[in-house]
């Protein structure tokens, strides 16, 4: 099954995408485009209360089509993680999700530790991160 | 016997290996995936989980058996392509499989292709350096055993076996001991069983040779150090492919096929490591932040996205910040590239910063640092760079005699070892403790004099690595105090306050006598020529710092001519003067040679203080731009305030 994952700044540009398998990724990039309506509506309701970890469920977006699922997550820096996942798969893994996005959120971190990378710039294969990233998906397929 | 692709998702060819094939390549993939937990890349634990279902292997392991097929990296990468590694992103049976049958094709000078590995092909060739060896059993040095020889085919089962090992540390412990049976040094020993071993694995069919090996591991357990469970060795020695690998050897010297080591940093490499790491950062216990390293390693030219990467794999905790051993990785590791080694996958073992630290501790002192080289570098640091270094001594080395010593799981012992080797004229019998190991910190002072005195003209990576040192940073540039300058202090001139500095050089003018014409009696040229010479410096400085000093530049100049004169002078007064004789005499016979040897001084004390000049001058003169500069900055902002406020005015007015 298919798994893809998008890193996306705070301006809603991409920094990262992936999806696995590699191909549809234009279609994975629409898909992520669209979700970020729906991520910037999510974030502006919550208002002044920056919470730590918001998660963002925002179930079927295509519902005739492969029942994809898509999960956003939103750091304090307004940098957002978007996951599509088949809902093929089992439908109910709110917690791995949740530690998926947490392992992003790290890998993420992590690659702002390098003083090399400004930020913004797109996450070029980042040894961790990329290969963090892919087995993480690949996990899930 | 056809072996379809194992694992779940092979999508390639369908692999007909043979028997012999079948069990090299499981037992490969056995080893490497074994290394998924311990492997050098690593990441978090839930990254390196294989996949429900099938086993991966690591890729940094993978990475370095491919390496050790020395095809060239071209190869590899299209090996990897095309073994569908790179597709699925991770190495599973079946693509570690095809990826073995294309390296096997490649050696054998076939194209890289899927139906290259249709055919029958003979294994394919791993030259296992040192390096992959040390990977498997990070410190290799504990090679202190006291016996006699064991096989190396015991080295090379722990050494792969070491790959199991999620405890580095524990790898330490040197069931690899047997090897330090006499003649060459232990690294010697380690390159040769596993280049041998893996050529046999060519060469022959895998004559696997467990019963010598498995006899010899009760040899070993025993011998084991207290680190490490040698309980716990025997169960892993059993996997099968350790027995791959062993094969009978025989002690050649190789050290004309030892490997360049290009991961395994020297002691003059890490001596200049910490130096510059102290240059950026005065506590070597502490670390540099990334601004400052990044400042630091953007002076090496390398590309961002390369030093990005070198970030990634030298900084191990992600802490954005580098410590000692850390920093000592990256440079390496910029050097390297520099040298135009390709960078690695995953960091290597011999640069991780747990192995760097039990190899270097952070010296506090120089001194220290010689102790702490001498104490806790393994000793197949030392000899391994004096057989890079001294290639031809190694054949001196194997006639020195290696006393039996026991066995202990110290490093210090290897270095003992080895050190005893090398100079067998200190008795080192004894297990030293750190602290107390007055007599080995010389020897190894002594020890390491010799290679580093060596290492200049030797191996190429060293010179170029001199090359590469100099992009980097350059030597720190003297300070530019004027350490000749007594007088002058330039760092007044460069204060604020100018009337201060004018001050503070003023009375030195005014202190200066008055100034006699040459005509005057010899008493009191040559007690001229006294004053004249201290005075000239003071002068030279009071003439150099600021223009506004014109009274005093006609005066410091005059002398300055004159002191020819009066040299000249004094010397034809006291020519005649002699002649008078009398006192007169006995008093310009050492005036006359204090006076040439003044005249000397004087040249040299003209001279230093026109240098003096010429610098203050262009202090001055870069100062007298910079006011320029702000001066217009200053005009600029004047103008249009005023600009403002006409605008305004007439506002205000209306």
């Amino acid at each position: 099954s298919r798994a893809s994952s998008a890193v996306l700044a705070r301006d809603n540009y991409p920094l990262y995408i992936r999806s696995s398998p590699t191909e549809n990724e234009l279609k994975f990039h629409y898909m992520v485009h669209t979700s970020l309506d729906v991520v910037d509506e999510k974030i502006s309701a919550m208002g002044k209360a920056l919470v730590d970890q918001r998660e963002l469920y925002l179930g079927l977006l295509y519902p005739t089509e492969d029942h994809k699922i898509k999960y956003g997550y939103v750091t304090n820096s307004k940098v957002k993680f978007v996951m599509v996942v088949d809902s093929s798969n089992t439908a109910l893994r709110d917690n791995e999700i949740r530690s998926m996005f947490r392992k992003l959120h790290s890998s993420y971190t992590d690659v702002m530790c390098n003083p090399f990378y400004n930020p913004g710039d797109r996450i070029q294969s980042r040894r961790a991160f990329d290969s963090m990233v892919t087995s993480m998906m690949v996990q899930v397929c | 016997m056809e072996a379809a692709a194992g694992g779940g998702c092979g999508s390639g060819p369908p692999l007909l290996l043979s028997e012999g094939e079948q069990q090299c390549y499981s037992e490969l993939f056995a080893r490497c995936a074994g290394a998924a937990g311990g492997g050098p890349v690593s990441g978090p634990p839930e990254a390196g989980r294989a996949v429900p279902g099938a086993v991966t292997a690591a890729a940094g392991t993978v990475a370095d058996l491919f390496r050790a097929s020395q095809l060239p990296a071209e190869t590899l990468h299209q090996i990897t392509e095309l073994c569908g590694a790179k597709r699925v992103g991770y190495f599973g049976p079946t693509q570690f499989y095809i990826a073995l049958k294309l390296i096997a094709a490649a050696q054998s000078g076939l194209p890289v292709r899927i139906e290259s590995i249709k055919c029958e092909l003979p294994l394919p060739r791993f030259m296992m350096s040192k390096t992959d060896a040390e990977i498997r059993f990070g410190n290799p040095a504990e090679l202190h055993g006291p016996k006699a020889q064991i096989p190396y085919s015991v080295t090379e089962k722990n050494t792969f076996k070491r790959m199991d090992d999620e405890d580095k540390q524990e790898t330490q412990s040197p069931t690899m001991s047997p090897l330090a049976s006499p003649p060459s040094s232990p690294p010697h020993y380690q390159r040769v069983p596993l280049s041998h071993g893996y050529s046999k694995l060519r060469s022959s069919t895998e004559q696997m040779h467990p019963a010598p090996y498995e006899a010899r591991q009760p040899l070993v357990q025993p011998e084991g150090p207290s680190s490490g469970a040698p309980g716990a060795k025997p169960p892993r020695h059993q996997a099968s492919l350790i027995r791959s690998f062993s094969v009978e050897r025989e002690p050649h010297d190789n050290s004309s096929n030892y490997p360049e080591e290009p991961w395994r940093i020297t002691e003059e490499q890490r001596e200049y490591y910490i130096n510059q790491f102290r240059s950026l950062q005065p506590d070597p216990s502490s670390f540099i932040s990334g601004s400052v390293a990044k400042n630091f390693f953007t002076k090496s030219k390398l590309s961002i996205p390369e030093l990005s990467y070198i970030w990634e794999l030298s900084d191990a905790d992600c802490d954005g910040a580098l410590t000692l051993p850390e920093f000592c990785a990256a440079f390496h590791l910029i050097v390297a590239r520099k040298n135009g080694y390709p960078l690695p996958e995953g960091l290597p073992p011999t640069l991780q910063p747990e192995y760097l630290q039990a190899a270097f501790p952070k010296p506090k002192r120089e001194c220290t640092l010689f102790d702490s080289y001498s104490e806790s570098m393994p000793a197949n640091q030392q000899p391994r760079d004096l057989n890079r270094m001294e290639k031809l001594s190694i054949k001196d080395m194997a006639d020195f005699p290696v006393p039996a010593q026991d066995v202990t799981s110290d490093d210090k012992q290897e270095q003992n070892k080895a050190r005893l080797a090398l100079k067998s004229t200190v008795d080192e019998a004894l297990p030293k403790d750190m602290s107390e190991d007055p007599a080995t910190s010389k020897d190894s002072n002594s020890l390491k004099a010799r290679p580093r005195s060596r290492s200049y003209s030797s191996t190429s990576i060293e010179e170029a690595m001199k090359r590469g040192e100099d992009p980097p940073t350059p030597p720190p540039r003297p300070q530019k105090t004027h350490s000749r300058a007594s007088s002058l202090d330039l760092n007044k001139v460069f204060q604020p306050s100018v009337p201060a500095t004018k001050s503070g050089l003023l009375p030195p003018p005014p202190a200066l006598p008055p100034r006699p014409c040459p005509s005057q009696s010899e008493q009191a040229s040559e007690a001229e020529i006294h004053p004249q010479l201290n005075r000239a410096p003071s002068q030279a400085a009071d003439s150099s710092p600021t223009k506004k000093d014109t009274p005093y530049s006609q005066p410091p100049s005059k002398p300055i001519r004159r002191k020819f004169r009066p040299e000249n002078s004094a010397t034809e007064n006291q020519e005649p003067s002699s002649t008078v004789g009398g006192p007169a005499s006995a008093a310009t016979g050492k005036p006359h040679t204090a006076v040439q040897k003044q005249s000397s001084k004087q040249k040299k004390a003209i001279q230093t203080a026109i240098r003096k000049n010429k610098e203050a001058n262009a202090v001055l003169a870069r100062l007298n731009s910079e006011l320029q500069q702000q001066l217009k900055e200053v005009h600029q902002e004047r103008i249009a305030l005023e600009n403002q406020l006409e605008q305004l005015r007439p506002v205000t007015v209306l």
